[in-house]
């Protein structure tokens, strides 16, 4: 419990920097008071907007304003919109978690898998092949993988989409693709593509590891026992592997999700990376600012549950965690 | 006395990068039922790719290149993986140098108990669980029963090591090969786990296969003792004839380094010199260069293994009781 805490005191602390870092940005990056008021406003209505924005109060106070609203989910108004920022965040945020979900569930359902089997079997040309394979997955970049995709898959091929969401089904603030069968359609592509980076890479994580694994002295010892190979390689080797490979996932699912930029470019998926790269654009700085944060909390929540994980698998770390604490 | 384990003529090759090297030539020896065989050498001399030999864990680049296993009389070292495997942790168990790393970390000590205990034995899954108890008592372990559900690095290093102990006899195996089951310990912690390794071999009759570098604990605690040089076993014989007569000037030089038996970990190396490695064969006999009494023959023809006794040494001098008083 202790270790718990622990970990959700840092979870605020980097969350409150966040913070900051974007509150910086939105307090001296342009004048907000020119982007409301317009360049021809005179000073007296200037000043009269500074005092009714509050940019007149010390730095401090103007700081726990913006984490206060923020808390609240108000991070104003878009400049390019003239929509509360959270609305639109809300509406695009969807698209891009379902992306980065689908992605990274193809690329953990296969790389792990597929890392395990050609650790297991290293002489085998199979595994040659895929470990050749994976080697250009991590080489190539996205937007190549992307626009290949394209090519064959829709105009070659013609068997599915190249842009788009398809069709979304809403439940409130929420819509997925996940329930209709073009909304499904319409993810293949980009989610394969934002994937196949991260499949090659767990799968060359994966199979590194195990085969450290392998040679470990209680594997030896397990042979010694005479344990079967298969509780020997599963068991006992396998969910050794799973602590490290556990972690990477978590922290490489910080990175889909915040650079699904590119894929949502190629594929104009309507998700948060294409509102950002509009808003980089036209320099919406409460969108921007908005975002930093959103990023912020999802890379914290997730180092969160990658933390709750290894207590879960690893029992070393809550006897150190526990340990700790007590020093 | 019946042998229980015969090995004849064991040949074990290593394939280096450029060449075959050959770490174990011509290696024969016995062991009886319930005898405790004493391995003693400088490191590198081939003790412990003779003990994974007889355990059939010998892997790449090491094979077996020639010679014959025989256990309770039948061919071991021919038999499948699965045969093996069968035999392994049941009638031939294992005990490694670090109880630290010998351990799944991950799994509970009763869960590695249990399982090694299933995999041999038909035993339900509470009967399992109660012989792990009492395999627990019978090590020292106190509390046993909570000990069960306890992790590995949840206890002392000699504490490890003595469900390490449990693990092995728990299917009341026939042979252990015990490799420097001790040296990783605290040297306060040495005597009583190798007390306890010998009293419970005793209790059922189980043979060993010693492997040390502590000729206090050959003093102490075997029947009979292999000197092993280079590769070979240049004497082997009972302790009490190789401490006080020993035949080849190797041994001589060892047992000399005993000054007294309560002082242990006694430098193996006092013999000026080093001990020629595989990749750097010596001909002849592989001591000469460091022999006090070598002719020049000994650098040109290998000594075969000569009877003395009960001993068997391999040296052109053997029996000749002018030399060794020369010496
Ligand atoms: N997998 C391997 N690859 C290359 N060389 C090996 C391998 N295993 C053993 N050897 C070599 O075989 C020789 C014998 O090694 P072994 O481990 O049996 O020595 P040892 O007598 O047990 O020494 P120590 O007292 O240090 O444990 C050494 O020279 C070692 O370098
Ligand atoms: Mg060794």
């Amino acid at each position: 419990m202790g270790f718990v805490l622990g970990r959700l005191g840092q979870t605020v602390l980097v969350l409150l920097v966040a913070a900051f870092v974007s509150f910086s940005l939105f307090r001296y990056v342009g004048d907000p008071v020119n982007n409301m008021v317009g360049q021809t406003a005179s000073l007296a209505d200037r000043e009269a907007m500074r005092a009714a924005l509050g940019l007149d109060d010390p730095f401090v106070i103007q700081f726990f304003r913006f984490v206060g609203h923020a808390l609240q989910g108000d991070f104003g108004i878009s400049y390019r919109y003239g929509q509360p920022v959270s609305a639109l965040i809300a509406e695009r945020f969807p698209a891009t978690l379902e992306l980065a979900l689908i992605s990274m569930l193809i690329a953990t359902g296969l790389g792990v898998p597929l890392g395990v089997w050609t650790a297991l079997h290293r002489g085998h040309w199979l595994s040659q092949l895929l470990l050749a394979a994976s080697l250009i997955g991590v080489a190539l970049p996205t937007f190549l993988i992307g626009i290949a995709l394209i090519l064959t898959f829709s105009v070659w091929l013609g068997w599915l989409p190249s842009f788009g969401r398809g069709q979304v089904v809403s439940f409130g603030w929420w819509s997925t693709g996940l329930l209709s069968w073009s909304g499904i359609r319409a993810l293949v592509l980009p989610s394969v593509t934002l994937g196949v980076f991260q499949l090659a890479l767990i799968m060359r994580l994966a199979r590194a590891e195990m085969l450290e694994v392998m040679r470990a002295d209680f594997i030896r010892f397990a042979r010694a026992r005479g344990l079967r190979p298969r509780a020997i390689e599963y068991r006992h080797a396998l969910r050794n592997t799973l602590v490290p490979v556990v972690t990477m996932i978590g922290l490489q699912f910080g990175n889909v999700f915040a650079f699904s930029i590119i894929v949502e470019t190629v594929f104009q998926w309507p998700g948060l990376g294409l509102l950002v790269i509009q808003a980089i654009q036209f320099a919406d700085v409460p969108l921007l600012a908005a975002y930093l944060v959103l990023i912020a909390l999802c890379f914290a929540l997730i180092n969160l549950a990658v933390d709750l994980l290894y207590v879960a698998i690893d029992p070393r770390v809550k006897a150190a965690g526990l340990v700790g604490r007590a020093a | 006395m019946s042998a229980l384990l015969k090995v004849e003529s064991l040949r074990v090759e290593i394939a280096a990068r450029t060449r075959i090297l050959t770490a174990i030539d011509e290696v024969s020896f016995e062991i009886s039922e319930g005898e405790i065989l004493g391995v003693v050498g400088e490191s590198g001399a081939g003790k412990s790719v003779t003990g994974t030999a007889v355990l059939g864990l010998l892997e790449k680049p090491a094979y077996q290149a020639g010679g014959r296993i025989l256990f309770g009389g039948q061919r071991i070292d021919t038999l499948g993986e699965d045969a093996l495997r069968t035999l392994r942790g049941k009638e031939i168990a294992a005990v490694f140098q670090d109880p630290l790393t010998s351990l799944d970390p991950l799994m509970t000590i009763g869960d590695q108990l249990v399982e090694t205990i299933q995999t041999h034995l038909p035993l339900k899954a509470g009967e399992a669980l109660e012989r792990a108890g009492q395999l627990l008592a019978e090590v020292g372990i106190p509390a046993p029963r909570e000990r069960l559900r306890s992790y590995p690095h949840e206890l002392s290093g000699g504490m490890r090591q003595r469900v390490v102990l449990a693990l092995a006899f728990c299917c009341e195996p026939r042979l252990i090969i015990a490799d420097e089951p001790t040296t990783a310990l605290d040297v306060s912690i040495q005597a009583q786990i190798l007390d306890l390794l010998r009293r419970m071999c005793r209790e059922r009759g189980t043979a060993v296969m010693l492997v040390t570098h502590d000729m206090g604990v050959i003093a102490e605690a075997t029947d009979r003792v292999a000197v092993m040089y280079a590769g070979r076993i240049v004497e082997i014989g009972p302790t009490a004839t190789l401490l006080v007569g020993a035949s080849h000037p190797y041994t001589r030089g060892l047992m000399a380094s005993i000054p007294d038996m309560r002082r242990r970990e006694v430098e193996l190396t006092q013999i000026p010199g080093s001990m020629p490695r595989p990749d750097a064969p010596v001909s002849g006999c592989a001591f000469h260069p460091r022999c006090s009494i070598a002719e020049a023959r000994c650098s040109v023809e290998r000594p075969d293994d000569v009877v003395i006794g009960p001993s068997r040494v391999a040296c052109w001098f053997a029996g000749d009781t002018s030399r060794s008083v020369a010496r």
